[in-house]
């Protein structure tokens, strides 16, 4: 009965073509934005020339700051700090200025090459690690300062080290584009296709901006091509949209493209980091200090937890971290995948292998030497934590039995091989959602959500709770989403969607139980009576139960945490100082794992992602011009299969007994958080050099 | 829109007749360069001759040379069986080039024709003197790190991207070009130019001719042979800097050799002294090593390429250690 083999619920939509993505809907009379964007990086805009545009075959309208329609909150003291589109102001170059509307997307591009913007200038800055050095530059708090004993602690201990690790801007690039199809009606009735990991959270930016109510807004999104965290807020593009569609009363649908998605929808901001750690010569740490710098916009702060791990990952009596972040004329970043731990913990994890190495420990010993009973920041239990035994599993897997202490060992030939671990760690969150449960005659269960998928596979987890519960054959329920008039679901962000969408699923499966049992008393049957036929004899063709469903006060009580722990094996060719990933093991614990085979791909998806950040993902900038350089998939490097060796994804898999119904914890963020650092820390073993900026290119081996 | 015309034509007189016509006309071959360039906005042509139905597919040895047409695909000239017996380097340098399916399109005259990928050149907002002389070189004081350390000029530092152009190099390829008034024949490492001081210009071919075919002579260098080619990933990426390597060994004597290297120069760079440094020594890592040394004579690094001096010598050597342990 029991499916924990089960595939994907949509696999067979998707591989056949037949899962709609949101630039796949064609409304009566649907016409075709393309954006014109700033050629400079910062001022004003003096002058907008449209009249060629205008004037081209089929241009319908170009919509801009000066013929803008009503966004009433970009009016308001105190409204949207993103008010792009909206003002003759410039923050960046590749900014959106201007939508041309026509009636075919081919026309609309070529009349938006005709449109003319002319500009004051201003002197710019897009050099994050200048502005650093800047004296004058703006530096902004991005957190409160933290300490737990002895601020820098390290500075005074037996064995210490102070390093600086940096990290360049990633730009998220799932392989669909960016955009929204947005069909603006005359009585306020709005209806938008939109790529998002939050349809409620589109549908109130949408009522936020243009100040009309939630219920006239209609968000779809039911298949998302990939999100990683690019799509967790409604960009000024997807507003450009909406007002184009409002001021030409009809359907307008924008694709941008990828070289826009380098300056539209955000980036993982670039990062500058410095680890102090000291130690005792037993390996015990005294002292951890993690100070970082992230990059931010001129026009909005963005901040993210990139120094977290340092307060509760190692038992350390004396901590302190700081954040700052630091703004240059680009546009805003915005989360990636595992967010800002995953910048933090290339710092943190490449610094305690080098602490290992200081003191002649296997980085693996001083890492469960150095393991937490408990949460020292939080002074609370841990809800669950299993590391020593995923240690143990993925230690064997990887076989670090081979891997000597001394770096450069391992030669064969040209070839160098290294081993290199390193832990990942993420909130296990769980949130407040709804979901409505119908339980048919025909023995089928329908749940419904507006909660998202961007690729994790929401729907076979939910069916899987489900099918758990209710002893419902997997076929036989249906798992609706991507829809914001379904019961409110907060957005798929932060590895929370399976713990509070789950939890809910839960809920309202346990209601349908206990109101199958009461009709079933109350028509004389038995208690164990199939709902169909209790559902047949009461006469209902159907019963149906909505619950809100959110943590109590467990929360207060336990540190909730999911850990991923990342083996790799390197080989670098000592001449040419190329680096192959040739061995992967990752091993999650994140409590019960629902979905195993959904579980399995989340992990390799993580790794796969972790070799580009590690290996070759940089967004490069010249920052003469404030424009990029490789904005393109053949210039931006994200691992090809070539680059991908076997990954043997290992779960623990042991019920968290407090998180939530179902003890399963988010793994999402933990199957990347980490794996760069992993291997960082394994070139180290191959060669003895320590790279501390990524990604790690031939260049920088070579060096 | 910019509308263009679309033109087929099956013969190669048709088609140099149709190019002679117009001065904006352009060949359309596979298309994998020339569209992304159109979309980009860096070339405009009006009219495109589609020569894809000019009958110009053939692999064939034709007394000592391998004859190639200028439409055959990087695939087809991969994978076929006298190119992998008689010129593997070719074939290995093929396939170390692109993707699969850019490959299955990709004609050999193209790959030969295919423009710089400096990331200047591409975005129109960016000075560049080889799309708009007089612009300046944005790549000169900017990103480099792709860019040339041989045969630079002050106007520019792009190189070629082509794999398969750095084996027939290595090769003695010629190239036979159609013109209105018959063929000509140049040696292969005569077509591309070095920047000097005309960047826009690629290569050798006047405005009224057309790529016929390939004639590689066959060689005594088809059993110890490497093509090299380091990038910042396994597949699907332009070299940082490539290698391709060949000799006859006799004895562990090296009777012959050819070597050349991509990714360095704004054509291909044949390694000319370090060839004949080697020619009747001893295959050995220090003589491999001596022979690296030679061939960066006049290297000059721009910044972010600097460390392409270290890489290039490290390639060559390393090209050379895999040609010779070749069984």
């Amino acid at each position: 009965m029991l499916k924990e083999d089960t595939d994907r619920v949509d696999g067979i939509l998707k591989v056949t073509g037949k899962a709609k993505y949101f630039a796949e809907y064609e409304l009566p009379g649907l016409t075709y934005g393309v954006l014109v964007t700033s050629t400079i990086t910062k001022g004003k805009i003096t002058g907008l020339d449209t009249k060629a545009a205008e004037n081209a075959p089929g241009v319908i309208a170009v919509v801009s700051h000066l013929n803008k329609p009503s966004a009433t909150a970009y009016e308001q003291e105190g409204g949207p700090q993103m008010k792009i589109f909206y003002t003759d102001k410039i923050f960046y170059n590749g900014q959106p200025i201007a939508i041309v509307v026509a009636n075919t997307f081919e026309r609309a591009t070529y009349a938006a090459s005709l449109v003319k913007a002319t500009y004051a200038k201003e002197e710019f800055n897009t050099d994050f690690a200048k502005a650093l050095k800047d004296p004058k530059a703006k530096k902004l708090q991005g957190q409160a300062d933290y300490k737990r004993g002895i601020e820098n602690a390290y500075k005074t201990a037996e064995v210490k080290l102070e390093e600086r690790y940096f990290l360049p801007i990633e730009t998220h690039n799932p392989m669909e584009l960016h955009g929204i199809i947005a069909d603006w009606r005359p009585n306020n009735q709005v209806t938008v296709y939109a790529k998002t990991q939050g349809v409620k959270a589109t549908q109130g930016t949408i009522a936020n901006v243009f100040k009309i109510p939630m219920e006239n807004i209609q968000v779809n999104s039911e298949f998302v091509g990939g999100g990683f965290g690019m799509a967790l807020r409604t960009w000024p593009l997807e507003i450009a949209t909406v007002m184009a569609s409002k001021h030409i009363g009809k359907p307008v649908k924008v694709v941008i493209t990828r070289a826009q998605m380098f300056t539209m929808v955000g980036n993982r901001p670039a990062a500058i980091q410095t680890i102090g750690l000291g130690a005792d010569k037993d390996g015990k740490l005294t002292g951890i200090t993690h100070r970082a710098y992230g990059e931010t916009s001129t026009y909005e702060n963005f901040t993210e937890g990139v120094v977290n791990m340092a307060k509760f990952m190692y038992q350390c009596d004396n901590v302190n971290t700081s954040y700052a972040i630091v703004p240059v004329d680009l546009g805003v970043p915005i989360w990636m995948r595992g967010p800002g731990e995953a910048t933090g913990a290339f710092a943190l994890e490449s610094a305690i292998d080098e602490m290992a190495h200081a003191l002649d420990m296997d980085p693996l010993d001083f890492r469960i030497k150095n393991d937490p009973e408990t949460d020292q920041q939080k002074n609370k239990p841990f809800s669950s934590k299993n590391i020593k035994e995923a240690y143990k599993l993925g230690a064997e897997k990887i076989g670090w039995s081979n891997r000597k202490n001394k770096p450069g060992s391992l030669v064969e030939g040209p070839w160098q091989t290294g081993y290199g671990v390193s832990v990942g760690v993420f909130n296990a969150n769980r949130g407040k959602a709804s979901v409505k449960g119908i339980l048919k005659a025909d023995g089928s269960l329908l749940l419904q959500s507006a909660t998202s998928d961007i690729g994790p596979g929401t729907g076979t987890g939910m069916t899987l709770i489900a099918n758990k519960l209710m002893k419902i054959p997997v076929n036989k329920i249906t798992f609706e989403l991507g829809d914001s008039s379904l019961p409110p679901a907060p957005s798929q962000g932060g590895s929370a969607t399976l713990s509070t969408v789950g939890s809910a699923v839960n809920d309202v499966c346990v209601a349908l139980k206990s109101a199958i049992a009461e009709l079933a008393a109350n028509s004389n049957m038995d208690a164990t009576a199939n709902f169909v036929e209790v559902l047949k004899k009461n006469n209902l063709p159907q019963i149906e139960v909505t619950k809100e469903s959110q943590s109590g006060k467990e929360k207060d009580n336990y540190s909730m945490y999911s850990f991923s722990i990342h083996f790799v094996q390197v080989k670098v060719h000592a001449l040419t100082g190329v680096v192959k990933v040739s061995k992967i093991v990752s091993v999650g614990d994140s409590g019960t794992i629902v979905s195993p085979k959904t579980a399995r791909s989340q992990m390799l998806g993580g790794a796969v992602g972790g070799i580009g950040m590690a290996l070759t993902e940089e967004s490069i900038i010249d920052h003469r011009y404030g424009r990029y350089i490789n904005n393109n998939f053949a210039d931006y490097h994200v691992p090809v299969n070539a680059d991908v060796p076997e990954i043997d994804v290992n779960f623990i898999n042991k019920p968290d007994p407090y998180i939530n119904p179902m003890g399963a914890k988010g793994m999402g963020e933990i199957a990347l958080i980490g794996f760069s650092a992993a291997v960082a820390n394994a070139v180290f073993n191959a060669t003895g050099k320590r790279i501390r900026t990524l990604p790690i290119t031939p260049d920088k081996v070579l060096a | 829109m910019i509308n263009f015309q679309y033109l087929r034509t099956t013969s190669a007189k048709s088609a140099i007749a149709l190019l002679l016509k117009d001065k904006n006309a352009k060949f359309l071959a596979g298309g994998t360069n020339l569209i992304d360039l159109m979309k980009r906005g860096v070339t405009a042509p009006e009219k495109l001759i589609d020569i894809n139905h000019v009958p110009l597919k053939q692999i064939e040895q034709i007394g000592n040379k391998i004859h190639i047409g200028a439409l055959t695909t990087n695939t087809a000239v991969a994978d076929h069986a006298l190119i992998k017996e008689k010129l593997p380097l070719l074939s290995w340098a093929l396939q170390a080039g692109a993707s699969a399916q850019l490959r299955n399109v990709a004609t050999v005259g193209g790959n030969m024709m295919q423009r710089t990928r400096c990331g200047y050149f591409y975005d129109t907002e960016m000075p560049c003197n080889k799309r708009q002389p007089g612009t300046g070189c944005g790549a000169m004081e900017g990103f480099n790190r792709m860019h040339a350390i041989f045969g630079t000029s002050e106007k520019c530092i792009a190189v070629h991207p082509s794999d398969m152009c750095v084996a027939l190099t290595a090769l003695d390829a010629e190239v036979v070009l159609a013109n209105s008034k018959g063929e000509r024949k140049i040696a292969f490492k005569d077509f591309h130019r070095l920047a000097g001081d005309t960047p826009q210009l690629d290569n050798n071919l006047k405005a009224d001719e057309m790529i016929i075919r390939l004639e590689i002579p066959v060689n005594n260098i088809a059993k110890n042979y490497h093509y090299l080619k380091v990038r910042d990933r396994a597949s699907y990426a332009f070299a940082l800097v490539s290698v391709a390597a060949a000799f006859e060994l006799n004895n562990n004597k090296i009777t012959d050799i050819r070597l050349a290297m991509g990714g360095v120069a704004h054509k291909p760079w044949r390694l000319t002294a370090s060839e004949n440094f080697l020619k009747g020594k001893e295959a050995t890592l220090s003589n491999f090593e001596k022979a690296a040394e030679l061939a960066m004579t006049g290297a000059k690094g721009f910044g972010e390429n600097n460390f392409k001096l270290k890489l290039a010598p490290n390639t060559i050597i390393e090209a050379l250690n895999l040609a010779k342990s070749k069984a």
